[in-house]
């Protein structure tokens, strides 16, 4: 098996981009991160996009993406795997590169659910969900990470002010990044004060409903250093997967497939969970987040609000969480949730996240997922 | 819908039709062909306990366009008394004297309808077991 190493990032700012249509979101990734790898030739584009047919009313659109992206005759896969369709199409462009069956592909993730209402875009994000046995009773997914985060109250006995303290968190992060759909501080108060959604989530617990594309180029590590001085090695990819509807599962308050996908991460790349110096994590809510900081190993079960409330998961802290801002306040564009969280692991680790920069970064993390954990990717680079 | 699309999950809805395995014993709801913990297709049927208790709960404040009407609602995951687990909405109760570990029974009640003229879902619902009943039984 190739190393692989990422050598071009391109992104949009996440946000209600009511001028931007799903073709021309997805070609200006793809031209950022070309123009970023100094163009190369491709040979493959993997794309990784949630509903296209709902949002947009738009199937068949790998044809259609790579049309638009002036990419025209390669061969072009759209993956979809419901939120985790980003990290889908990384992985399916990774094994690609590793294998040798191709030496440059783009990876990419699109949404665009602005064309549809807020209250469309909340049903649509629910068909990830069991739709005759979730669905049909009126369960959604804020309501599965609600039940979760109850329980997860009641067992360590926690109340929902570590909650509040990391939507704060993300908050300060992304007013530092120019890409985030939300780039401004809250408070405290704020957060603790607002709407309940599906008790106890309450609305500043939650990701927004945005737009929003990302591309990264991958090639043979052996190849990079002729395109950039600061190629970003793919050093440890994992997947993992858990029983579809929730209530089947063994454990309902850990993440199995994050757990796998980790073990087998870490494995490959021969590090452990302490020498990570940045993670991206899937904070679709913050009781995602929290289930994620534990099942990545980091911390304890248990022990992820104690983390966010010392401090520890800031820019300077001993686990960075999440720099862009996360889900949150970065944005969460569905489908190009994935591909957003490795392009900010790059930047990162490149040394060019600006004012969000992590001080030495060297080793950073992705965590993406589908649903509430029916499927895990983690991904691990190092600079 | 099409109806055949609700039809062919009535037992399931309206009588908590799970199936169990031959093989190991694991039961499933909702039923499946192969069972998940030892991969036997030696699956038969089984009505599942009409009573259980709560293990976790969530209110609805905020709903999918089709549920709009009913907010705000409860939701609930129950650990059925033979230690099967499904999702259900409460009914019969209100958010404020409901709590987890608290002991339910399924109940027949519609879950929704397609408009003025399309079909009624009917489906399970659970409510708190009612104090009287349980005086009869005994």
């Amino acid at each position: 098996m190739r190393e692989v190493a990422v050598i071009g990032v391109g992104l949009t700012k996440v946000g209600h981009l009511f001028s931007e249509s799903l073709r021309s979101l997805f070609s200006r990734a793809v031209r950022g991160a070309l123009e970023d790898a100094g163009n190369p030739k491709i040979e493959a584009l993997y794309v990784g996009n949630m509903s296209a047919g709902q949002f947009n009313n738009q199937e068949n659109i790998a044809a259609l993406l790579s049309d638009f992206a002036g990419l025209n005759g390669i061969p072009a896969t759209r993956i979809e795997e419901g939120c985790g369709s980003g990290a889908a199409a990384i992985y399916n462009g990774y094994k690609a590169v590793a294998s040798g069956v191709h030496d440059f592909v783009i990876v990419g993730g699109v949404e665009k659910m602005m064309d549809t209402t807020a209250n469309d875009a909340t049903s649509i994000i629910s068909t990830v969900t069991d739709q005759e046995y979730e669905a049909f009773l009126g369960l959604s997914l804020v309501g599965i990470n609600a039940m979760v985060m109850r329980l997860y109250m009641n067992t360590f006995g926690v109340d929902r002010e570590p909650f509040a303290k990391f939507s704060v968190q993300m908050h300060d992060n992304a007013s530092k990044n120019p890409y985030a759909q939300f780039p401004f501080k809250t408070s405290l108060d704020k957060a603790m004060n607002s709407n309940p959604v599906a008790d106890p989530i309450h609305l500043m617990d939650c990701a927004p409903l945005g737009d929003g594309a990302a591309a990264l180029v991958l090639c043979p590590k052996e190849y990079a250093k002729n395109f950039t001085s600061k190629p970003v090695e793919i050093i440890g990819a994992g997947h993992g997967m858990d029983n579809f509807i929730f209530h089947t599962r063994e454990d309902f308050l850990s993440l199995k497939a994050t757990r796998d996908a980790a073990r087998e991460a870490y494995r490959m790349a021969g590090i452990t969970p302490d020498e990570v110096d940045v993670v991206e994590l899937h904070d679709a809510f913050s009781i995602t987040a929290f289930l994620s900081i534990e099942d990545l190993g980091f911390v304890e079960k248990g022990a992820a609000g104690q983390i966010v409330d010392e401090g520890l998961i800031a820019l300077d802290g001993t686990l960075p969480v999440n720099p862009s801002g996360g889900l949150k306040a970065r944005g969460h564009p569905i489908g190009a949730t994935g591909v957003y969280q490795m392009a900010e692991i790059v930047l990162q680790l490149r040394g060019e996240a600006g004012a969000r920069q992590v001080p030495g970064a060297e080793i950073g993390l992705t965590n993406n997922i589908s649903g509430f954990g029916a499927s895990s990717y983690v991904h691990i680079l190092r600079v | 819908m099409q109806v055949s699309k609700f039809w062919r999950e009535l037992p399931q809805r309206y009588r908590l039709e799970g199936k169990k395995c031959v093989h190991c014993g694991k039961v499933c709801f909702p039923p499946r062909d192969i069972c998940p913990s030892c991969g036997s297709d030696d699956m038969i049927k089984v009505n599942l306990p009409k009573r259980g208790k709560i293990v976790t709960y969530t209110v609805m404040y905020t709903a999918p366009a089709n549920f709009e009407i009913f907010k705000p609602y409860i939701i609930a995951l129950v650990q059925l008394e033979d230690g099967t687990h499904l999702t259900t909405q409460l009914t019969d109760c209100r958010p404020d004297n409901i709590d987890i570990g608290m002991d339910v029974e399924a109940v027949i009640r519609k879950i929704n309808e397609d408009g003025r003229d399309g079909i009624i879902y009917y489906a399970y619902k659970f409510r708190p077991v009612l104090k009287r009943a349980e005086k009869k039984l005994n």
